[in-house]
């Protein structure tokens, strides 16, 4: 008979888990954002792919290097998979021509500023990759603003695979495609935007703009496997898009020539991206339903004041860093009843015998 | 007009994300000393007294301004102490530490002579006899001070570990070894 | 009938199938019986025997003492051969009171009480048959049933509600009872109902349990008092509050017990056991464990009698098939593991489970992601991981604040944990904390009255001696204080 010797010491209940872990719901994370990053480097070929791989390794080397330095456990963290995350939703957001020194460098940001100066994984209180997306806007506007109007691969137009190492690390001038404003842009200038054609384009993400943020479709896709899976709380996108969306047709009927309609806000620029992806970031966001919900409220409202009367043409990033900032407040305000007790945490009285049920 | 607008909101938005930081931290940041906190974290917690402080927190104050030594807390033992050097970055000699837990006075039948020292010197009253009698220890009352057992002329007042029964058994901290 | 739903709960592997499919074995009569004096919530029971007396089945073994206890009985005729320390059931390995007993093997029943018709009882009769029988709460929590039952006199209940529920994984006693045993149940539900004079009894029984719900309909249709509820299979519905939601839609006030609210909860286990008791007048002797857990060959439910070392459960199920990573005594959500197999079965124990190491999807910890599952789904309502992380670092009180006390230690947030968080652990040992604190806290102001009292005292003593000094002026003893 096979024997067992008991352990030694005491194991609490339970005794069985489910199947979740962290490097699990890392892993179904990069899953969902494979869509995305693929229509990414499909339409804006080989140095799309370089930035994306350029902007993971800053973020794995900056967290190894932190790790080491800090003298915590390298291995078994970087397993966790968190930088691998935080190193592709940077990229995503990138314009897909960058220089090779503009993804590394957000990538060590977002890791030793947004991270590990905050204690690592779930101590940091904003959003790691949005840090570094804000910081580099700041510090390089030019370069971040440099959008290349898509040409798929292997098209005519499409540089090849020596071509696009030449464009990451070459710095030299950008090829004529560059610079072609975002879709968002039209949303400052007003004017005619809202034609059906325009909107399946950016449901594809034919459109210029950040690397990965262009195709609503692709990210809509990742979004609703998040969402399925249990990995994001459905609250926070439905909260975000449904404020940004009854936002933009409050003011679309108030003066449909200034403002665009739902659509356009919803599908362009970086709401699909930030609802699904970047506002669900656990570590910044509230724990609560409730919490979560006013939180994305927040942010979809915040995406609109920027992109409608702010000095920027997207105010994702601003967005959810101030939510980010909020979310303390936020848990510690809303917190669920206990049960058997009143909002206060008194007891529940008892029922003065038994009412009219 | 635009450009005064869009100034006006980022200043606005900085503005704003400033005050929250600033709330989140002052709502969570640590109000104590953060070494008192890792200290007081590392002792058991019983609030036994057997450091001479009143309790945990205490000792941690006065670990951390260097006036107690960190074998200080006889419950902890050699763990406790270990931990208590690492966060005060200090070594110590784990020789001569005992390891043992809150104690409590037992008269020793076969040495007791009555002599009813042991009650004088007890602070609690704990010991109950008179002279000439068989002294013995109330388990409620005695916070194992030794007080007793110094005084005793024959020795006989041993100082034991509370026996941990099913009663007043508990569940270890996780990953701090267990009682 | 409308059903409420209580707030979060998870759904855990069932793993009922491979003991739900077997009918209830009996086991045959162990070499040797431990037989614990504490089994229940409550005072110990006091031994009546000696070592060396030879007793009946049946037969008072040790008596209840004080008002919240349970007497236990000799589970099988045989000679009591010691009485002492024996490891009880309980992960700490600490040993109990422990009556040992050698079987004879010839299995004689003490003479017990007439049977009668139940119901002819006054409800008091009933309560001191339960009494007398030594039941307690099969379901795990072993509170004395007879307290219980009291608790009706105290308050009016309208609602009994009979736990059907067995959410935990891998646990089907109750299940195979109530398949098996559905009129006795029925009878033994009838008789609480008429203890307790409720208005109405429900029985609560998970969707998961077909064949139980279809039974326990049978033999309840003849009684129009008795309603069987089939309720959604969500873990922790078996936990006495969340039932009693589920049920009424009321919530227990905190700190109030279940009575106070006009609702009483028993397990069915419990009803098959007070049936026995009332209309057959016998103890309480043996039970139905599961013995079941991907280690075990032949995983089954069997009766067993009270005492009967897990060992000799394991061995009846051909043993282990592989080394199991732990063997727990109660279900893996809530169960306790098991110091050693020599730890017998007591009148709580629902199963003995030996979980492989592929089943318990084991992984080493990490940092918080603070992604709020553990939020989502406690019962409760609280805030696992800001209660963990104040416990983590020593702020015991600030976790009591956040309502530490309320916790039911279900488990529910350290299960879907991805971090792999030891949150209940955690728990049980801030509840630990608190109720040391509090006892501290109390010896505390127990040994600064002593320390007020002997100041006093020798001050009186002064006082006494320096009224006398004028006439004994070489008195010694003053330097003395
Ligand atoms: S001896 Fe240790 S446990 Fe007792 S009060 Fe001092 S520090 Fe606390
Ligand atoms: S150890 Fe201290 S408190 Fe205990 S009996 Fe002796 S003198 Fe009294
Ligand atoms: S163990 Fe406690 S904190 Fe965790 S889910 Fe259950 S009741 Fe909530
Ligand atoms: S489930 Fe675990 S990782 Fe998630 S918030 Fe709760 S404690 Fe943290």
């Amino acid at each position: 008979m096979t024997t067992w010797t008991p352990n030694r010491s005491p194991v609490a209940a339970p005794h069985v888990h489910g199947r979740a872990n962290v490097p699990q719901v890392m892993r179904t994370v990069l899953l969902a954002l494979l869509p995305a990053t693929a229509t990414g480097v499909w339409l804006f070929g080989w140095p799309a792919l370089n930035t994306v791989l350029l902007a993971i390794a800053g973020c794995v080397a900056a967290e190894a290097a932190a790790l080491a330095i800090g003298r915590r456990p390298v291995g078994h963290t970087l397993a966790d998979g968190s930088a691998v995350v935080t190193g592709l939703i940077l990229a995503l957001c990138l314009p897909p021509w960058a220089p090779w020194w503009l993804a590394l460098l957000g990538g060590v940001f977002a890791i030793v500023v947004g991270k590990q100066v905050f204690g690592g994984l779930g101590q940091n209180v904003l959003n790691p990759a949005m840090l570094a997306r804000v910081a580099l806007l700041v510090s390089f506007p030019l370069e971040m603003t440099a959008w290349v109007a898509p040409q798929p691969l292997f098209s005519a137009a499409s540089p090849g695979l020596v071509e696009g190492l030449a464009i990451t690390f070459g710095g030299g001038p950008l090829p004529d495609a560059v610079s072609s404003a975002t879709a968002l842009a039209p949303l400052k200038l007003g004017g005619d935007f809202a034609a059906g054609e325009a909107l399946l384009a950016l449901a594809l993400g034919t459109v210029p703009g950040s690397l990965g943020e262009t195709s609503a479709l692709a990210l809509l896709a990742g979004g609703a496997l998040l969402v399925a899976r249990r990995i994001v709380p459905w609250q926070i996108p439905a909260a975000l898009l449904g404020t940004l969306a009854v936002l933009a047709a409050l003011f679309n009927q108030i003066d449909p020539a200034h403002y665009p309609g739902p659509l356009l806000h919803l599908l362009g620029g970086s709401a699909m991206m930030c609802a699904f992806f970047i506002a669900t970031d656990p570590v910044g966001a509230p724990v609560t339903p409730l919490g979560r919900a006013i939180f994305g409220a927040g942010i979809g409202a915040l995406i609109y004041v920027i992109r409608t009367w702010g000095g920027y043409p997207e105010g994702v990033a601003f967005a959810v860093l101030l939510m980010n900032a909020a979310t303390p407040l936020i848990d510690r305000l809303v917190r669920p009843r206990r049960y058997g007790r009143l909002r206060t945490g008194a007891p529940l009285p008892l029922a003065p015998k038994e009412d009219g049920r | 007009m635009t450009m005064i607008l869009s100034v006006a909101v980022v200043a606005a938005l900085g503005l704003g994300l400033g005050w929250l930081l600033g709330l989140a931290s002052q709502w969570l940041g640590a109000t104590t000393d953060p070494v008192v906190e890792r200290l007081t974290e590392a002792l058991p917690g019983s609030q036994c007294g057997q450091c001479g402080y009143p309790g945990c927190g205490q000792a941690a104050i006065a670990l951390s301004k260097g006036e107690a030594p960190v074998t200080l807390c006889p419950p902890g033992g050699r763990v406790v102490a270990e931990k208590l050097a690492e966060i005060l970055g200090t070594t110590f000699d784990p020789g001569n530490l005992p390891d043992r837990g809150p104690l409590l006075a037992r008269v020793r039948t076969d040495y007791c002579i009555g002599c009813s020292r042991c009650i004088k010197s007890c602070p609690t009253d704990a010991i109950l006899g008179a002279t000439k009698q068989l002294h013995v220890v109330l388990e409620e009352a005695c916070i194992g001070c030794g007080a007793c057992a110094e005084v005793c002329p024959t020795g006989g007042i041993d100082l034991e570990g509370i026996p941990v029964t099913l009663r007043n058994w508990r569940w270890h901290k996780p990953g701090v070894g267990h009682a | 009938m409308k059903i409420f739903r209580f707030r979060g709960g998870i759904h855990p592997e069932g793993n009922k199938d491979p003991t739900a499919c077997h009918p209830i074995a009996r086991l045959p009569l162990p070499k040797r019986l431990y037989i614990p004096l504490q089994q229940h919530i409550g005072e110990p029971a006091a031994p009546e025997v000696k070592v060396g007396d030879h007793v009946l089945k049946g037969q008072r073994l040790a008596r209840h003492q004080g008002s919240v206890s349970a007497p236990v009985h000799a589970p099988t005729s045989g000679t009591v051969i010691a009485i002492g320390d024996h490891m009880a059931p309980h992960p700490s390995g600490l040993p109990v009171q422990t009556i040992t007993l050698e079987p004879d093997g010839e299995e004689r029943w003490v003479e017990t009480e007439p049977a009668v018709d139940p119901f002819s009882l006054t409800r008091a009769e009933v309560a001191a048959r339960v009494r007398d029988a030594g039941i307690v709460g099969l379901g795990g929590a072993a509170f004395p049933a007879a307290v219980k039952l009291d608790a009706g006199n105290r308050h009016p209940i309208d609602t009994l509600i009979i736990n059907g529920g067995e959410c935990e994984p891998y646990l089907t006693c109750d299940d195979r009872l109530m398949r098996e045993g559905a009129g006795y149940v029925v009878e033994g539900v009838r008789l609480i109902a008429n203890g307790l004079g409720a208005k109405r009894t429900v029985i609560a029984i998970e969707d998961n349990k077909p064949e139980a719900l279809e039974a326990m309909r049978v033999a309840a249709a003849a009684h129009p008092g008795i309603s069987v509820l089939r309720v959604p299979s969500r873990y922790p519905m078996g936990s006495e509050k969340q039932l009693v939601t589920t049920v009424t839609g009321r919530e227990i006030p905190a700190g109030k017990l279940s009575a106070e609210i006009g609702v009483s909860v028993h397990n069915v286990g419990t009803a098959l056991a007070v049936c026995r008791a009332v209309r057959f007048g016998k103890p309480l002797v043996s039970r139905v464990v599961t013995v079941g857990g991907g280690a075990i060959r032949n995983p089954r439910n069997v009766v067993v009698p009270i005492g009967t070392p897990a060992a000799d459960l394991v061995e009846f199920c051909g043993g282990f098939t592989v080394t199991p990573t732990r063997v727990l005594m109660g279900g893996p959500m809530m169960g306790q593991v098991l110091p050693g197999l020599e730890a017998p079965v007591v009148k709580g124990t629902s199963g003995i489970i030996a979980l492989t190491a592929a089943e318990a999807h084991a992984a080493s910890e990490r940092a918080c992601l603070h992604c709020g599952r553990c939020v989502d789904v406690c019962p409760v309502g609280l805030v696992p991981l800001e209660l963990a992380a104040r416990v983590r670092a020593g702020r015991i009180d600030d976790a009591a604040e956040l309502g530490m006390g309320d916790c039911l230690s279900c488990g529910c947030c350290a299960y879907v944990c991805p971090a792999h968080l030891p949150l209940a652990h955690l728990f049980n040992y801030a509840k630990g904390e608190i109720a040391a604190r509090r006892e501290a806290q109390r010896k505390a102001e127990e040994t600064r009255k002593l320390a007020e009292a002997r100041r006093l005292r020798l001050a009186a003593e002064a006082a006494a001696k320096a009224a006398r000094r004028p006439a004994r002026t070489t008195e010694k003893a003053e330097t003395e204080s």
